[in-house]
């Protein structure tokens, strides 16, 4: 059967088993691999997607209840790695292995659109839902703050390939984390 | 330069042209691999005979590229092993690259005899060999840029890319001389900077694979996609040991989009269009299962046998003195019995891998640790010589020692060459939590002497366990029942104790035993420092003045233990209802000492801060050696505060995140790190932090409570 979306702002169509998650038409049907699969069950957040906006886990979504609405994945939060929190995640060097991280992105930009400048315990409420094995919590409370300054504007960025900022910044550096 | 290594008569460094294009490759050989080498090539390029794969490749378009001898799961060793190229090379840090290594001999660590990353050996095992690679390279770009302008090679240098003649004031980019240099005869000997020279190494530059890893574009296993590639799950007999003793495929076969549903060697196999089609196929599948010899094993019968088997000595590992006849002796003897149960690695990409077998030829794309057994799983499946197998290692969404394994590579190559296509096999977390190679279960009865001071006078540890060589080398490769795995981090204690006896029971059983991060310490290192905790306890002493008593000859434990005291304020008042622990072990020859700061309540214990003290020799990043100090930090909270895994019926009761959890931002405590500065060779940062972090906890536990934690995970039950 025939599902039609706005898939990263463009219509999309897919023919496929009704009940299948979008997690799977988005890997296996689109091979759009972004979005990771991680439990199934909506227990860890690595298949995070926004729907209509709101932080989504596509492992339990299926296809037809997206029928019309708009799915962001994180291949299409921006083009050139330029959104606000992408942008933070580059600049405090967030990722280990990174496989959790699609999903954390989308929660957390979820979070920002919402919640411009969230406090820690918002941020705690908004991603206690994904787990990153690697333990990158720290960092990623850290790039949700760095995010929100970034978002209104103002503050400047540094990328790990341009410019002089080839290095971990002292804060990130220094350690330790928010309470 | 003529480093013996296993497998290499000779390391050669080798240069050559790349794939037709001019360009400069370093790196050591195999004689007669050529074709293998060429043939292997990550990107895919074309097999010129002529083509060597290598460590360093400059391009014409002054681009470099540094060949990853290791798999990256988080650890940093894209970057890290990178810096050691481009320390000697003198590059544009901004233009290198990277690519992950095929499976070749000639990528050996010689610690394994294989092809593999593991036991946190990466940044010690490349420390000369890369910084020795980038070296030769820019020696031979010197050479070529001499030539070219008729001068002498000595009075050229190089610099950010660039080859300079400052006499003359002439100036060469690496990739305008790369073609030139590729026909310089690679020199015999090269001397390496002398460290107060680094202008990389000790620099806490980012990490090379951050963007792509915020962006979707990092490729992990099962993100693989190849042409007309079919998709596989796999049900595997829930009981360890048992068997398919029938199955009826007809309702499995009548799922849209399944393609076939065949015997494979681990259980029954389901192939579809896409993996979620292949999961429905699977749940509809009617399967008999043989389910053998295990099907009443359980873990009251595991600990049984564990404790049955410590009635009588065990296998020496270590004698030092007489500490039977002191004990037997002593007027304050101290005894307790500590345990651990079993932990799966619980990575958060599940298990997967894609394989294409053909007739001759065999291609596995894997998210593995270990590059050599999966050439050869491949090979052997595909009946073909090791030579005409080849892998293509992708990132690794975590590894923890899990990906040793070639378990789902076996898998996917059988069902590959049944379906005669490219097949990727992904397993769900179900199956992941319960068919891992677990953390070893253990059990160590364990007692000390106290002198008159309160210092031990004899200790003595019997540890039983199942053994991880066994499972991973084989039978033949535990000499006499001693498994030093299975010991490690209690038969190396530091303590300056005259009578020492650490033995050994190794209880086989039908459980997978695995490396598991930090291997035997991350369960004997919670014994060793929860009993000498114990033992300051006994003697009315603190636990941090005590253990540097007794570590007076041990002069890097004392750094770390000394530094951990003073930056955790041991001894500093708190406040109310704040407790500390403190804990200090060597792992992989790192040094890791840790104070706990927490508090317990009606839900249990809540961790508040934890400080680290590391002293891992020359920090070659100190970005990412604090990552995973951190990181290692967390995965010891998940074993000390969450779950564990443990056995029914001869099968694993735990299944998805809610029966196996991990820590989550909310029980994130404060993680404050601090390095010792140090001039030793580098040692491994992916795991010797996780061992003092349970330890540390229940020694505050024991201060906040006088409870005493024997065994993992803290229960409700243990605090009141």
């Amino acid at each position: 059967m025939a599902t039609h979306f706005i898939l990263n702002g463009k219509p999309k169509t897919v023919d496929v088993n009704p009940n299948m998650p979008l997690l799977w038409v988005l890997r296996d049907t689109l091979n759009m691999t972004g979005t990771k699969f991680g439990c199934g069950m909506a227990l860890c957040g690595a298949c995070t997607v926004h729907i209509d906006g709101e932080a989504t886990r596509s492992c339990v979504t299926p296809i037809s209840s997206v029928a019309g609405k708009k799915v962001t994945t994180i291949e299409g939060l921006s083009a050139t790695d330029s959104h606000p929190v992408q942008r933070a995640w580059i600049e405090i060097d967030v990722p280990q292995c990174g496989y959790c991280q699609s999903g954390q992105i989308m929660t957390a930009s979820a979070l920002l659109a919402k919640t411009p400048n969230p406090t820690d315990a918002e941020i705690t409420d908004a991603m206690a839902g994904n787990i990153c094995r690697c333990g990158t919590y720290d960092r990623i409370r850290e790039a949700i703050h760095r995010a929100a300054k970034l978002q209104a504007g103002g503050a400047k960025t540094a990328d790990a390939h341009e410019g002089s900022e080839l290095v971990a910044s002292a804060a990130t550096v220094s350690a330790g984390g928010a309470e | 330069m003529s480093t013996q290594t296993n497998g290499l008569d000779r390391r050669n460094f080798l240069k050559t042209g790349l794939a037709g294009a001019a360009g400069l490759v370093i790196g050591f050989y195999l004689p007669g691999r050529r074709e293998v080498l060429a043939a292997s090539r990550l990107d895919g390029s074309a097999a010129t005979p002529d083509v060597l794969n290598a460590f360093i490749h400059v391009a014409p378009d002054d681009n470099i590229t540094i060949v990853i001898a290791k798999s990256e799961m988080g650890q940093g060793v894209v970057t890290s092993l990178s810096m050691l190229a481009a320390e000697e090379l003198e590059c544009d840090w901004r233009k290198v690259r990277t690519e992950f290594a095929p499976s070749a001999v000639v990528y050996f660590d010689p610690a394994f005899h294989m092809q593999g990353t593991g036991g946190s050996q990466s940044v010690n095992s490349a420390w000369k060999p890369m910084r020795e690679a980038g070296a030769t390279a820019r020696m031979m770009l010197i050479a070529a840029a001499a030539q070219k302008w008729g001068v002498d090679a000595s009075e050229c240098h190089a610099e950010d890319g660039t080859v300079i003649h400052a006499a003359s004031k002439r100036r060469a980019t690496y990739g305008s001389l790369a073609e030139a240099a590729s026909k310089v005869t690679p020199p015999q000997n090269v001397t390496l900077k002398d460290p107060s020279q680094f202008k990389v190494v000790g620099k806490p530059f980012k990490r090379l694979d951050t963007p792509i890893k915020t962006n979707g574009k990092a490729g992990f296993g099962i993100d693989v996609r190849q042409p007309d590639m079919v998709h596989s799950v796999v049900l595997r007999c829930p009981v360890f040991g048992g068997k398919v003793a029938s199955f009826d495929a007809t309702k499995a076969k009548a799922v849209p989009g399944v393609k076939d549903v065949f015997q494979i060697s681990d259980g029954v196999a389901v192939v579809a269009d896409n993996t979620w089609n292949a999961m429905q196929g699977r749940k509809a599948l009617d399967v008999q299962w043989d389910e053998g010899p295990n099907a009443n094993v359980s873990n009251d019968t595991i600990f049984k046998g564990f404790a049955d088997a410590c009635e009588t000595p065990g296998v020496v590992s270590r004698k030092v003195g007489d500490a039977e006849s002191t004990l037997s002796g002593a007027t304050q003897k101290i005894e307790a019995v500590y345990k651990a149960p079993y932990q799966a690695h619980a990575t958060m990409e599940p298990m997967n891998c894609t394989a294409y077998i053909q007739a001759d030829r065999a291609d596995v794309w894997a998210p593995t640790q270990f590059q050599t057994p999966t050439q050869n799983t491949a090979a052997q499946i595909a009946g073909i010589k090791p030579d005409a197998s080849f892998v293509h290692t992708t990132y690794l969404g975590g590894g923890f020692g899990r990906r040793g394994w070639s378990d789902f590579v076996t898998e996917a190559c059988e069902i590959s060459k049944h379906m005669k296509a490219p097949a990727q096999v992904t397993w769900s977390r179900e199956d992941d939590t319960q068919h891992d190679y677990y953390r070893p279960a253990s059990y160590v009865k364990i007692a000390a002497a106290l002198g008159p001071d309160g210092m031990p006078t004899a200790f003595t540890a019997r540890v039983a366990c199942d053994s991880i060589s066994r499972w991973f080398f084989g039978p033949d490769a535990v000499k006499n029942g001693m498994d030093s795995s299975s010991v490690e981090g209690i038969s190396d204690t530091p303590y300056d104790i005259p009578n020492i006896l650490v033995d050994y029971h190794m209880v086989t059983g039908p459980i997978p035993m695995g490396f598991w991060r930090s291997v035997g310490a991350s369960q004997n290192g919670f014994f060793l420092e929860g009993f000498m905790d114990e033992l300051a306890a006994a003697a009315k002493k603190d636990p941090y003045e005590y253990r540097k008593a007794l570590l007076s000859k041990k002069p890097r434990h004392l750094g770390v233990l000394n530094l951990a005291a003073e930056k955790g304020e041991w001894g500093k008042p708190l406040p109310k209802g704040r407790y500390r622990g403190i804990a200090v072990l060597e792992a992989f020859s790192t040094y890791v000492a840790e104070v706990a700061e927490i508090s317990v309540d009606k839900d249990g214990v809540k961790v508040h801060k934890m400080t680290v003290a590391l002293d891992c020799g020359r920090v070659v990043n100190p970005n990412i050696t604090r990552q995973q100090a951190v990181s290692a930090v967390v995965f010891g909270l998940t074993q000390t505060l969450k779950g564990q895994i443990t056995i029914d019926k001869g099968r694993v009761q735990q299944a998805n995140f809610d029966t196996y959890d991990m820590l989550r931002m909310n029980e994130m405590p404060v993680v404050d790190v601090h390095i010792v500065p140090s001039e030793e060779t580098p040692t491994g940062m992916g795991e010797p932090a996780v061992p003092p972090v349970a330890p540390a906890i229940c020694n505050a536990v024991f201060a906040a409570t006088g409870k005493r934690i024997r065994h993992l995970p803290i229960a409700p039950e243990d605090l009141t």
